[in-house]
């Protein structure tokens, strides 16, 4: 990445909940909101921090798969609905799988960088609960390549993150890998129970690590996940601003409640390859190395990193790929509760994948909302303390089988 | 002829009915699953489903088409293998969909018994009624290419009648499923002296392909299910009339239908499990057995006054409840008959009245939704028995009382030989009625 030839900022972010099993209003017999309403929500929770649609220049819609779920495309001229003062102006939808939310991020920076617009709202959303979870797997299949479905396991992304975390068990013990994976699920739940927008906020299970470590069965999911290893089918939307400094002087936002972002990293491989070693989140490795780069930091002065954790196996890996623990060594660092919000590091403060929910395309800007608030200190029950000596936050946000990455450092405004 | 020989040719008598729908769907599942076997390619699996009425067959397709969708939802991961030679079907519902069509491909509906000349196995699962079960054996017996075995789904008329009046020479048995036998794990088999070995050996395979439970019981009217549930049904009812001098016989058997579910932790009162099984099928049922039990009274004049005036309860087509002895809104009861007028009488008049005269429940009984979740049921129902015993309400009282009878039921069945063991009784009701614990036991 070249050094940045603006300051760029992102503040107004606004979270939907993320609905879905689990949430008391979650009743898959009775029509929910749609897209358009998560749209509207999100949108309008971002305009009204804003000063009015008028301080927006331009839309961008991060989503993955409307386009099956709800029979949806063109996205982006949805936004004249979310609120009229955006008539006439552009607005583009993106997609990269579950970073299209991370997609829609840089997109947004990348038209403040050319100096083409001040402010942009960035939009994530989802709507899956529309079909049954057998039906959804087939479309969010559409993240990997298609000529690799047929063999592929009925619930293909699990499919997937069961073969690496079988490798995973085989190359450095099943046991110690089965303890850091139900630690992920425990720090993952307890996290969402302090947040009212999460799918988990309602969760009651006293012993989450003994339900984490369900024997996997096989005949009728995966060979080495259960479905706690796993995110759940959500709805939802999240937005935030990206903004130049004028941007955020004339939507009347203080310095104070923005975070300036300081570095981005954005890395895809090849779709049609297998991963080149099971074990190895090896594009993470690489977006994160870039976006630490360009920031000039190290990970020592993170203060928090949300990770993509679509399953715990992802969380362990991308642990070790940002290189918090050595490869082999990351089950055992987040069963020690490095990574928990107490932690050394505390990861996915709001749940994450796993806690708060993914909504797919709007996941990545769940996380840049999420980071927003801790460094600004509107986390409320979420608030982890932030040092001064490491003001920074890290969002990794993934699409398919490591194949694309966005991963963007975030900086508290001095 | 081996398994997968015998299951190529089977009818379904009956078949558009609530337990023949049941069957048919199971059977043409089975089947399929046979038919998919690389070993079974080139196989053909023809499965009758008939039916006297037309409406009804065209119903049951549509039952049948959803049913297996759901089916073929639940276990897609393994039919991704089953169909892993197959280029052109690639995502789980290319899959879903071929399977289904699969299934419904072996299908063929008719309304001519002749369809059933051709098949290897006969299930049958036609209205109670001893006389019609027998004609249509013996027609399909005589004019049968082969000598087929029957199968017959009838909850109460001893097979050995059967077989010697249609003249079967032992090829029949008793296979009782229990109601909705797509979901309930229950199957009673009675089996007869003259029964062929290896027919026996097919039911107790198809059985466990199923995925049934298999509870042997000796040929004797009633067999284990109906030999308890039609005595304590009995019981409830001569309960509830005993309580009259005390309150109306509505509001007694509000009070019975409470205490046999909220002290005994059932899922249902007695009451409303004969609705859902039907006052009609009750008194049925009671007249098929009489005969065969002698020095026993199996009948009771108020069930046969409400046939006779038309409550019959039952289920409609979608599933709902028929108004029985009680009248029902979402499932739950909202109102009760006055057997004096006919009426019903909302239960929200004289609720809190019965509640009062019954007692509180001690805290130590679950309730059955509960209690069914427990893994060790006995911590749980010691107590709960012993705080039952100790209570001096009426409600308790009753309560005890129904307990110990339920008890003596079940261990009379043993010992009539209906029953080969307790635990044989215990398992029907446990998987057969829902109940979370069995009527033998040494809680009491």
């Amino acid at each position: 990445m070249n050094k940045l030839s603006r300051k760029i900022y992102m503040a107004a972010g606004y979270n939907t909940i993320s609905l879905g099993t689990g949430r008391k209003e979650f009743n898959p017999r009775v029509q929910r909101p749609g897209l358009e309403h998560y749209m509207k929500e999100a949108g309008q929770g971002v305009i009204a921090q804003v000063g009015g649609a008028q301080n927006i220049d331009e839309s961008v819609v991060g989503n993955f798969m409307s386009s099956r779920f709800n029979k949806q495309a063109h996205l982006g001229a949805f936004m004249p609905m979310v609120d009229k003062g955006l008539r006439f102006k552009p607005s583009i939808s993106v997609e990269g799988a579950c970073a299209s939310g991370g997609l829609a991020l840089m997109t947004g920076i990348k038209s403040v960088l050319a100096g083409t617009a001040d402010t942009v709202l960035c939009l994530g959303v989802e709507v899956q609960n529309t079909v049954k979870a057998i039906y959804g797997a087939d479309i969010l299949a559409g993240a990997g390549w298609f000529s690799k479905r047929k063999a592929g396991h009925a619930y293909f992304f699990p499919g997937q993150f069961s073969d690496r975390a079988g490798a995973y068990y085989s190359e450095f013990g099943r046991e110690q890998a089965r303890l850091g994976m139900a630690r992920w699920f425990r720090n993952a739940i307890e996290n969402a129970r302090l947040c009212l927008t999460a799918q988990e906020h309602h969760n009651t299970v006293s012993d989450l690590e003994a339900l984490a470590l369900t024997e996997p069965n096989p005949k009728s999911f995966t060979e080495h996940l259960n479905v706690f290893d796993c995110s759940k089918v959500s709805d939802g939307a999240s937005g935030i601003g990206v903004f130049s400094e004028e941007g955020l002087k004339r939507a009347g936002i203080a310095f104070a409640d923005a975070v300036e972002i300081v570095g981005f990293g954005h890395a895809v491989d090849d779709i049609t390859e297998d991963p080149p070693q099971r074990t190895v989140l090896t594009t993470i490795r690489e977006a994160g190395r870039q976006a630490l780069a360009a920031a000039g930091i190290t990970i020592e002065q993170l203060a928090t990193v949300e990770l993509h954790d679509c399953f715990t196996i992802a969380g362990i890996l991308g642990v070790e790929a940002l290189g918090f623990a050595a490869h082999g060594e990351g089950a055992a660092f987040v069963a020690a509760g490095n990574t928990a919000r107490d932690g050394k590091i505390p990861m996915n403060t709001t749940g994450g994948l796993i806690g708060w929910g993914h909504p797919t395309g709007g996941t990545g800007v769940h996380m840049a909302v999420t980071i927003w608030e801790q460094l600004t200190g509107k986390a409320g029950l979420n608030q982890i303390e932030i040092d001064a000596d490491r003001p920074y936050g890290m969002t990794i946000n993934m699409g398919g089988d490591d194949k694309t990455v966005v991963a963007i450092v975030y900086k508290k405004t001095e | 002829m081996e398994y997968t020989q015998r299951i190529q040719k089977v009818s379904v008598l009956g078949a558009a009915g609530k337990m023949g729908s049941g069957i048919l769907l199971l059977t043409a599942i089975e089947m399929a699953d046979q038919m998919l076997k690389p070993e079974n390619k080139g196989k053909s699996f023809v499965l009758n489903a008939i039916d006297t009425s037309d409406e009804g067959l065209s119903g049951l397709l549509k039952y049948l088409r959803s049913q297996v969708l759901k089916a073929a939802e639940k276990k897609v991961v393994a039919l991704r293998k089953v169909y892993a030679d197959k280029a052109a079907l690639i995502e789980n519902s290319d899959i879903i969909d071929a399977y289904v069509l699969d299934v419904m491909s072996v299908v063929r509906t008719t309304t001519r018994i002749e369809a059933a000349y051709d098949s290897a196995i006969i299930f049958e699962a036609v209205s109670e009624n001893q006389a019609l079960k027998e004609k249509l054996f013996r027609l399909i017996n005589e004019n049968s290419t082969s000598k087929p075995w029957f199968f017959t789904n009838t909850s109460s008329v001893p097979i050995g009648g059967l077989n010697k009046n249609a003249n079967l020479e032992g090829r029949i048995l008793g296979f009782h499923f229990y109601n909705p036998p797509a979901i309930q794990k229950l199957v009673e088999l009675i089996t007869i002296r003259e029964n062929p070995v290896e027919m026996v050996e097919f039911a107790r395979k198809y059985a466990s392909n199923l995925r049934k439970t298999v509870v042997p019981s000796n040929d004797i009217a009633g067999f284990i299910g109906n030999g308890h549930f039609m005595r304590d049904a009995l019981f409830g009812i001569s309960e509830a009339e005993k309580l009259v001098p005390n309150m109306p016989l509505y509001e007694a058997i509000y009070c019975i239908d409470r205490v046999t579910r909220d002290f005994l932790s059932r899922p249902m009162g007695i009451f409303q499990l004969i609705d859902y099984v039907g006052l009609d099928v009750v008194q049925f049922i009671l007249r098929v057995m009489q005969p065969h039990m002698q020095g026993e009274k199996l009948h009771n004049s108020l069930l046969d006054e409400l046939v006779l005036s038309g409550v019959k309860g039952g289920q409609f087509s979608d599933g709902s409840q028929k108004d029985g002895f009680l009248k029902y809104e979402k499932g739950k009861p909202v109102s009760v008959i006055d057997p004096l007028t006919g009426n019903y009488v909302d239960i929200a008049t004289f609720r809190d009245a019965a509640d009062q005269w019954l007692g509180s429940i001690p805290s130590e009984i679950l309730p059955w939704k509960a209690l069914v979740k427990v893994v060790e049921k006995t911590t749980i129902l010691k107590p709960a028995f012993k705080a039952l015993q100790v209570s001096t309400t009426k409600g308790t009282a009753l309560a005890v009382t129904y307990a110990l009878n339920s008890g003596s039921i079940a261990r009379k069945l043993v010992s009539d030989g209906v029953a080969q063991s307790e635990s044989d009784v215990n398992t029907v009701l446990l998987t057969g009625f829902f109940h979370a614990y069995g009527p033998i036991n040494d809680y009491l």
